[in-house]
């Protein structure tokens, strides 16, 4: 069922056009998008019950409907330093293939902020940047108007194994 | 126009699968000379229906096979031979063949067919009139090569609707192939006129040469499944071919049909020909995308086989019922949501509160039933017991008598997977030790036929079953002076008789003077109970000698719900499950004592309980910490007490597991999680990975522990 999503994602690109949908948040005064197929729903910030022993960027898990669902704070992700939880902050439930198994989890964010398409050829490489763990869970950067985006791969900011990009 | 035959594999494995447990179980009931005919028909019809699923599947090695098997039994069934103990034998070996043959072809590994084909020529033997024995059944086997050739002259004219009877030509095709040579020619005079044309519809006809040792009959049988939608001519030629060279093959016959028909279109160019052209090429596109199909089934199943995905039947009154429920809790919510439309009144909150408790009610009902969805009678795994005690017996010159207890008794299918390797080796160990030979138990006044009974019965939430033998009981003396050879006891240990039979559950404990090939690999009773205790469920022993001995089972009766007890720590809710706690007690902190480097034990009664600070293990803030303060719950698992710190003990429920690893990953101590009636998430406590976890060690057998990690040494 999971390559045949992906199949309808193909083809419904190749029908239309060559313009993705990317969903954007806010995090540290910066914007940064996802595509917007990954995510599932928007939910306001909730407590969620601690995993021992977790990293510390796993906030715990969370009740969605009867599926447990892991909690990621994606700016200790990025080892942005913390802030406290406010009005608008969000939850992001994504789904996510890692390794070969579908995963949904939740990603927090300081807001969320738009919905644009941009073609994926417009999307420009990270520059090498000698020391940033960051650069890793870059797809790309993109120009919105006078604003540049960063364009996430979720697949690999998620991937909790992995530890190559993981600072703190 | 072409069908996927591979969708259908899995439903044809399992189908074949049960068909071969059928007949396994009527052969066992078989007495030579007592044979009824609706057994025989029952062996004969299962046999019937793999012979037949595997020929239209194409696995030909298993139709060939099962053919053989099945002209025995009609014989039988005709009353043209009378069925022996030989027969039955032969029969049950060849279920195990077939058995085998089916689970190669379903992992998609090539089959070994050199029982299949010893099988085979035994078969034949008889079929033959000779009396079966090995030696003439190697001698069949090239028999059978040598015999003379003939050529056939080959009719076949489909009637139209062929293809929507999902017949296949091109299969019977090369299973013809596969008979001898083969030569094919296509008449395609019978088109209409292309407004007149109907693609789905056949108007080919062949003619074929084949020149094959086979009789007339294999040929027919090719046709079996079209007999009634074609006209089918077969005439034997004599040796016109003989000396033709060997050319025709499978893949020719869609080319033959395929390239004069291209050809002529390119040429001339007719209405009628293009159809013709543009049907052969839909054959040819047809076995091209089948081939990518094999392929892509290829990987795919493999996946399937890793996550072990399965089916079950469910009776019809099981789902009847849930569509009931389904019906009674919209009728509910119906009723709650015509309440919420009205004004408040007094009246009405009476009504909402009568229509809540009738939710509740119906929940529960529903989800009681869901669970039953799973349930099977544990005969599913007792049936296997007749087979493994005949054949074990017969190994061990013993006379058994199997006797089946409660076969009736549910159990979650999950759960019945898993109990089944230890029941078989529980099963051996009663025939291999429990049980006398014979002359042992005539000289000790005991009927010859030793009694092994299996009994399953429900108690309270969980199931039991228990494994009887009337042979010679446990040898406490050979097991306590082994315990001792092995370091397991020291000579000094008094121990009462229960606990010296408690030792045979010990890791690299087997009283077996000689490893056979039934029981005594070394890996015995211990591995037993750990897969017992992997499914949260315990098993103990009973025996008194000269009398016999038995193991009693204890499971829950499903894997999906547990009964928990919640515990808090710090401001954390954690579920310790039940049947692994032992007492929970208050500390009585002149008991406490220091070992080594912080590791706190407690004297409760005789034994000393290591306590382990859960709120340490676990890395959590904000607890209490003064042992006076807080509660120990003495918990069990793998042979180990071991005491956790607690802040209060809350309360005791059932709750539904739920994976933590589905959308994360393993976390250590913690089993899974659940979901509280307040919508939170609680996270399942696992009492051995949590002694892994803290770093508990066993250095010797009777001793419990020491050294416990510094908790700096745990990953933050």
């Amino acid at each position: 069922m999971i390559d045949q999503v992906g199949v309808n994602q193909q083809l419904m690109f190749d029908g239309e056009s060559d313009e993705k949908q990317f969903l954007t948040f806010m995090m540290h005064d910066e914007e940064y998008g996802m595509d917007i197929l990954a995510v599932q729903e928007i939910r306001g910030w909730e407590p969620v019950t601690t995993i021992p022993n977790s990293p510390n960027f796993v906030r715990g898990a969370m009740n969605l409907r009867g599926t447990i669902v892991p909690i990621i704070d994606l700016r200790m992700r990025f080892g942005i330093e913390a802030i406290e939880y406010g009005p608008l902050t969000v939850v992001i439930v994504v789904s996510v293939q890692i390794k070969e198994q579908q995963k949904i989890m939740g990603l927090v964010v300081d807001a969320v902020s738009d919905v644009y398409s941009i073609a994926e050829e417009k999307a420009k490489d990270v520059p090498d940047f000698q020391d940033s763990d960051n650069a890793y869970f870059v797809h790309g950067l993109v120009n919105v108007g006078q604003k540049m985006v960063v364009l996430l791969n979720l697949e690999k900011v998620l991937d909790l194994s992995d530890k190559s990009g993981l600072k703190g | 126009m072409s069908i996927d035959l591979s969708q259908f594999f899995d439903v044809f494995f399992e189908e074949s699968f049960e068909g071969l447990d059928a007949m396994e179980a009527e052969l066992l009931n078989l007495e030579p000379g007592k044979e009824d005919s609706e057994t025989i028909n029952t062996i004969f019809r299962a046999a019937h229906s793999i012979k037949g699923g595997s020929g239209t599947f194409g696995f030909v090695s298993v139709s060939d096979f099962t053919h053989v098997l099945e002209t025995l039994l009609d014989q039988i069934r005709d009353g043209q031979r009378v069925l022996t103990a030989e027969h039955v034998n032969l029969l049950l070996k060849s279920v195990d063949c077939v058995r085998a043959l089916l689970s190669a072809l379903q992992a998609e590994e090539e089959p070994d067919l050199s029982e299949a084909q010893a099988l085979k020529a035994r078969f034949e033997a008889i079929l033959g009139g000779e009396e079966p024995s090995s030696e003439s059944a190697e001698a069949a086997a090239p028999e059978v090569e040598t015999l003379q050739s003939t050529t056939y002259q080959i009719e076949f004219k489909p009637e139209p609707h062929l293809f929507k009877t999902g017949n296949e030509p091109l299969y019977m095709f090369s299973e013809l192939a596969e008979l001898g040579e083969l030569e094919v020619s296509a008449f395609h005079d019978a088109i209409p006129d292309f407004l007149a044309f109907d693609p789905e519809d056949c108007f080919l006809h062949w003619r074929f040469f084949l020149t094959t040792t086979r009789e007339e009959q294999a040929i027919a049988e090719i046709f079996e499944w079209v007999e009634d939608d074609a006209e089918i001519k077969i005439e034997a030629c004599g040796g016109l071919f003989d000396d033709e060279p060997a050319q025709p093959q499978a893949a020719q016959v869609t080319e033959q049909a395929a390239t004069p028909s291209a050809d002529v279109a390119t040429e001339s160019g007719t209405v009628k020909q293009d159809a013709e052209a543009e049907q052969a090429q839909q054959t040819l596109e047809a076995v091209q995308q089948k081939v990518e199909t094999v392929k892509n089934i290829k990987s795919e199943s493999r996946k399937s086989n890793d996550s072990g995905a399965t089916s079950i039947r469910v009776g019809i009154d099981k789902v009847d019922s849930l569509i009931n429920m389904v019906g009674e809790l919209v009728i509910t919510q119906a009723m709650l949501s015509q309440i919420g439309d009205q004004e408040i009144t007094e009246s009405s909150i009476a009504a909402l509160q009568e229509g809540l408790t009738q939710l509740a009610h119906n929940t529960r009902d529903l989800q009681e039933n869901v669970m039953r969805i799973r349930m099977l009678p544990i005969s599913f795994v007792f049936s296997r017991f007749p087979r493994l005690v005949r054949d074990t017996s017969q190994k061990l010159n013993k006379q058994v008598e199997l006797k089946l207890v409660g076969e009736q008794t549910e159990l979650d299918k999950t759960v019945m997977e898993k109990l089944s390797d230890p029941m078989v080796h529980l099963v051996r160990n009663s025939l291999d030790h429990g049980l006398e030979t014979p002359e042992e138990r005539i000289a000790n006044g005991k009927d010859p036929v030793g009694t092994v009974t299996l009994n399953a019965f429900h108690q309270g939430g969980n199931i039991v079953i228990e494994i009887m033998d009337d042979g010679k009981g446990l040898d406490t003396e050979k097991i306590r002076s082994k315990a001792i050879a092995n370091g397991l006891i020291q000579e000094a240990d008094e121990l009462s008789v229960e606990e010296i039979n408690e030792l045979i559950f010990m890791p690299g404990f087997s009283t077996a003077d000689s490893v056979s090939d039934i029981s005594g690999r070394g890996v015995g009773m211990d591995v037993v109970r750990r897969n017992i205790q992997a499914l949260n469920g315990s098993v103990e022993v009973t025996s008194k000698q000269g009398v016999g001995s038995t193991f009693t089972i204890r499971l829950p009766l499903t894997l999906a719900i547990l009964d928990g007890q919640l515990v808090q720590v710090a401001q954390h809710t954690y579920i310790i499950p039940l049947i692994s706690i032992v007492e929970s007690l208050q500390i009585d902190i002149s008991k406490v004592s220091k070992v080594g480097k912080g590791l706190e034990v407690l004297r409760l009664r005789d034994e000393y309980i290591p306590i382990l600070r859960l709120y340490g293990i676990f890395s959590h803030q904000g607890a209490r910490e003064e042992l006076d303060k807080t509660l120990l719950v003495v918990v069990e698992s793998d042979n180990y007490k071991i005491g956790l710190l607690v802040d209060d003990l809350l309360a005791q429920q059932q709750v539904v597991i739920k994976s933590l690893e589905a959308n994360y990953q393993k976390v250590d101590g913690i089993s899974g999680a659940t979901i509280l009636g307040d919508g939170t998430v609680s996270l399942i406590i696992d009492i051995s990975g949590l002694i892994k976890l803290s770093g508990l060690r066993r250095p010797g057998s009777t001793e419990l522990l020491v050294d416990l990690k510094g908790e700096e040494a745990e990953p933050a």
